[in-house]
């Protein structure tokens, strides 16, 4: 079997499946489909209130405009949409939450008759008192924003207040919060805050919609869940999943943001008036800043203790999301923040309380890293506090208290094989931790930082995984999964897990693309940075089950047993009587027998499937259970930077990051994903935040939103990974794609503290910021 | 709206095409001319997925015309390499693993052929300014100025 052998495709940095049609333009993305002549155009009027009733809309002038088809608007979607919390409908029917929010939809023979159009649609509003800041939103006399709370569907495992707007409270009541305290020699208690972001992809969201009189639908999308779309897509409409298809094109580039679902269902609303033709719904630029999910906000509130040896004793965290107006998926991240509420730490005693609550900012949702990033930000800084108040370095203190293998976790997990402190030394060897270098000139400052970090897939108990195999005249083979590529390389790993588990060459896997939910294998979603990990156990699974057949189908013809048989480089090969036999001489047609006894055999079809089977629920008053998630993907970073003290610039000098990925499938691709989360890390720390004035973005364009360029990004970025294994991870691999960014941004804030002595409790760390607190710190020096 | 016939030289190949006034170039390629490599990342020439060359000069293809193309020579990502044989800049592309979710790319490289096309040996620093205007969001930039090193040792070497 090939865990013995020598590993041909597994652990090598094999190029990229999709490389050459990416770079040749070839490459076809949702926008690129051609959809023929009857091809429609939809566009979205928006809510000019942070929050309304919708009086009366009138379309009529609208609707006359030579060109326009049909107007769409929330009578014709009365259903509810949403991942864990059905709280959306895809257009507004009584109410608009946010700027921005969908109020009507016009569908026209081009994007500008329909934008002209819906500029003539007459709506009358009344606006209602706005909430935009999750302390005071909390409060019970804060304008309710879903008064159907109570009504909405939601995930067994979320706990939604009706008649608040709190749509998730997680707590965690471990070993004896109170009397910890007393034991305390040192406590740090802080108020952190990280703001709303902006995924920035680069393809914008897109969705075409196609509603045939047959009642059939059809969308094609930019998107991380074609199934999920599916699911969600059909419960709204009142549809069986079954007539609903949905077809996903490559992804330019998705980050959470096309996850669940966000726009694609105003195109399925639009077309259901127009049956027969698609129609196109693209959005814009500003679109994308204003009504695509964002990250959620985070105030976050913490009190952390320890012994003066620096053991930690006790934590007591609070968490107010702002989940912006719909929380339909955030819900979730505020329990998995909850979940994961101390970090990569062991604390005895802990009191968490994680709260999702609904604001009038824009829809907040998944994004890289689901929670962790921002939780990171105030634990990671919180920690380096009290190592300073300890006299203890920050790394060493981290040693001390970080999870390690066979640990109790918060949740009264026990915690499987991790690599963490291999992580941690690793970092701090590449930053040259506790050596001092001089900054390059006399005006600039240098520093060092660092922080850990520790993330599980984020997900319903039981996600599913499917994966098919079927072969080729001549021995290569068709690869069918449901996971999509975004970017990360899940083709390429699909590819090679198959080659090296069936024994091919990996140029004879071709992946079935692009994913459609008619003929590919089921798939729940591509996030979590769970592909590897549970798609590749499904592909590993069908590809033994092929690999099953042919042996067992030869070892017959043969008349041997199937144990001394192998399959190497598409050739069944015996290691007792040497034989050999190529793939393409039975994989479709069968053997024929010897004296025309006719054949054996027939087409081999391999099936494989993966679903955690052993994810239990968490006590609702204490957060306590067997096993709340699958694994935890551990890793660390450390980040070297000087500050322009006379402008307040940072200037990253170095990052190295280390993670421990079980097993690096593909190293390039690990490698890949380090560097580009490291890069979108720092420019969460350092440029972004979505300038939100009374709920409307302020800066919804490339130009005034910023994002790090190659002119910002670092030149020296270190990247290391260890392994140690998962025990149900293909070849002992676990995902890596999310985790990357975690740490990034406490290491920057730890790093700057260590140039200036200042600290940043509030996200991000742009220049003016810095720039102000050297003005402070000078005045206070004078 | 007015309609203009206009004469545009498009990786090599002559199109004689009838534009409205207010048609850009980008949609003149992707639209009318079915060049869909180039990409539209946000209409408002700050993201560069829609870069082209015009006349040799990268452009932000949203932010050009139809008709100002015309008389003039565009070239786009397919009309980098020939048949299956890639631009040094394309295979730097491959090689290095410059390329992840896709969508900057096209533009990426033809700013860097660019870069290459006036400047056959540039430093670090000048690739990262004359990527300054291709935004990307997956890679981190790290392959992607090895991969603009790599091509201009390549075409070094030739």
């Amino acid at each position: 079997m090939s865990d013995q052998q020598t590993l041909r495709y597994v652990g090598k940095s094999v190029p990229r499946l999709d490389a050459f049609d990416k770079v040749t333009g070839a490459a076809e993305y949702t926008d690129d489909v051609a959809f023929g002549p009857g091809l429609l155009y939809g566009r979205v009027l928006r809510s000019p209130y942070a929050h309304a009733l919708i009086k009366r809309i009138d379309a009529s002038k609208a609707l006359a405009v030579p060109g326009v088809k049909a107007v769409v608007t929330g009578k014709d979607t009365p259903g509810f949409i949403g991942l864990y919390l059905r709280d959306r409908h895809i257009f507004c029917t009584d109410r608009v939450r946010c700027v921005g929010d969908s109020v009507a939809g016009v569908i026209a023979a081009s994007e500008e008759i329909a934008e002209n159009a819906m500029r003539l649609i007459e709506v009358e509003y009344e606006p209602l008192p706005a909430v935009f800041d999750p302390l005071q939103a909390i409060k019970p006399d804060a304008p309710l924003i879903h008064p159907d709370l109570g009504s909405y569907h939601v995930a067994a495992f979320l706990l939604p207040k009706p008649g608040t707007n709190i749509s998730n409270h997680f707590k965690v009541r471990k070993g004896d919060i109170d009397g910890a305290w007393t034991k305390c020699e040192v406590i740090v208690d802080e108020w952190y805050r990280t703001p709303q972001i902006q995924h920035v992809p680069l393809e914008p969201h897109i969705a075409v919609g196609r509603w045939d009189r047959s009642g059939e639908v059809t969308m094609w999308s930019s998107t991380q869940a074609p199934f999920t779309q599916r699911n969600l897509i059909a419960q709204a409409f009142g549809l069986s999943q079954g007539r609903v298809r949905v077809i996903g094109n490559l992804v330019g580039g998705g980050f959470g943001c096309k996850a669940g679902v966000t726009m694609e269902g105003l195109s399925v609303a639009m077309a259901k008036l127009v049956p027969g033709h698609p129609v196109k719904v693209r959005f814009t630029r500003e679109e994308e800043f204003f009504c695509a999910s964002t990250r959620q906000g985070l105030v976050a509130h913490v009190k952390l203790g320890a012994t003066k040896d620096g053991k930690l004793l006790a934590l007591e965290v609070e968490y107010f999301w702002d989940g912006g107006c719909y929380t339909e998926y955030g819900t979730n991240i505020t329990r998995a923040a909850g979940y994961s509420s101390t970090g990569p730490y062991v604390v005895p005693n802990v009191k968490t309380d994680s709260y999702c609550v609904y604001t009038n900012n824009p829809s907040a949702g998944p994004m890289r890293g689901f929670g962790m990033p921002e939780i990171h930000w105030s634990i990671e800084q919180t920690i380096d506090r009290l190592a300073e108040r300890l006299e203890i370095d920050g790394v060493e203190l981290r040693r001390m208290n970080c999870v390690k293998t066979g640990d109790e976790i918060v949740t009264g997990m026990i915690m499987h094989p991790i690599g963490l402190t291999q992580c941690i030394d690793k970092v701090a060897e590449a930053i040259g931790w506790g050596k001092k270098a001089a900054p390059s000139a006399p005006h600039r400052k240098r520093g060092k930082g660092i922080a850990i970090m520790w993330k599980a897939p984020a997900m319903p108990h039981n996600p599913g995984s499917e994966a098919w195999l079927v072969f080729n005249d001549d021995g290569t083979l068709n690869l069918g999964v449901g996971g999509q590529e975004l970017g990360q390389g899940a083709f390429t790993i699909a590819a090679q897990i198959a080659a090296e588990q069936l024994g091919v060459p990996l140029d004879w896997v071709r992946l079935a693309r692009p994913i459609d939910t008619r003929y590919s294998p089921y798939e729940w979603q591509t996030v979590a940075s769970r592909t590897t990990w549970s798609m590749g156990n499904a592909i590993r699974a069908a590809a033994s089950d092929a690999r099953k057949q042919i042996l067992d189908l030869v070892a017959q013809f043969w008349d041997e047993s199937a144990d001394d048989l192998d399959i190497r480089d598409g050739e069944v090969i015996s290691h007792k009587s040497e034989r050999s036999l190529s793939l393409r001489d039975m994989v479709i047609g069968g053997l024929r027998l010897p004296g025309d006894q006719g054949f054996i055999g027939g087409p081999i079809m391999g099936r494989g499937k993966f679903m955690p089977t052993y994810v239990t629920d968490l006590d609702p008053e204490t957060g306590q259970g067997k096993r709340a998630v699958v694994h935890y993907t551990v890793g660390a970073e450390a980040v070297e930077l000087e500050v322009d003290t006379t402008t307040g610039q940072v200037e990253v000098v170095k990052v190295a990051a280390a993670f421990d990925v079980g097993k690096a499938v593909n190293p390039g691709l690990v490698v890949g994903q380090i560097e580009g989360g490291v890069v979108q890390g720092l420019s969460s720390a350092l440029f972004e935040q979505l300038q939100l004035e009374k709920g409307r973005p302020l800066n919804a364009s490339f130009v005034d939103y910023r994002i790090m360029s190659a002119m910002d990004a670092p030149k020296d970025i270190i990247s290391e990974y260890v392994e140690v294994g998962q025990d149900d991870g293909p070849w002992g691999a676990r995902g890596v794609g999310e985790h990357t960014m975690v740490p990034t941004a406490p290491a920057v804030a730890n790093a700057i503290y260590d140039a200036l002595g200042i600290r940043f409790n509030e996200m991000p760390l742009t220049a003016e910021k810095i720039y102000m607190a050297l003005q402070e710190q000078r005045g206070a020096e004078d | 709206m007015a309609v203009h016939s206009i004469t545009v030289k498009v990786n090599g190949a002559e199109e004689r095409v009838r534009v409205p006034s207010n048609m850009t170039l980008l949609r003149l390629l992707r639209e009318e001319l079915g060049l869909t490599g180039t990409k539209n990342g946000c209409s408002a020439g700050e993201c560069g997925a829609c870069t082209v060359m015009l006349n040799g000069q990268p452009v932000n293809s949203c932010m050009v015309l139809a008709v100002e193309a015309d008389g003039a020579e565009v070239t786009t990502v397919e009309g980098l390499g020939s048949g299956d044989e890639l631009d040094v800049i394309q295979q730097a592309f491959v090689e290095v693993g410059a390329v992840q979710c896709g969508f900057c790319t096209p533009g990426m490289l033809i700013s860097a052929r660019a870069l290459l096309n006036r400047n056959p040996n540039p430093g670090e620093d000048e690739i990262r300014e004359a990527l300054v205007g291709n935004l990307c969001r997956c890679t981190g930039y790290k392959p992607i100025i090895a991969a603009v090193q790599r091509a201009a040792k390549m075409m070094r070497k030739r």
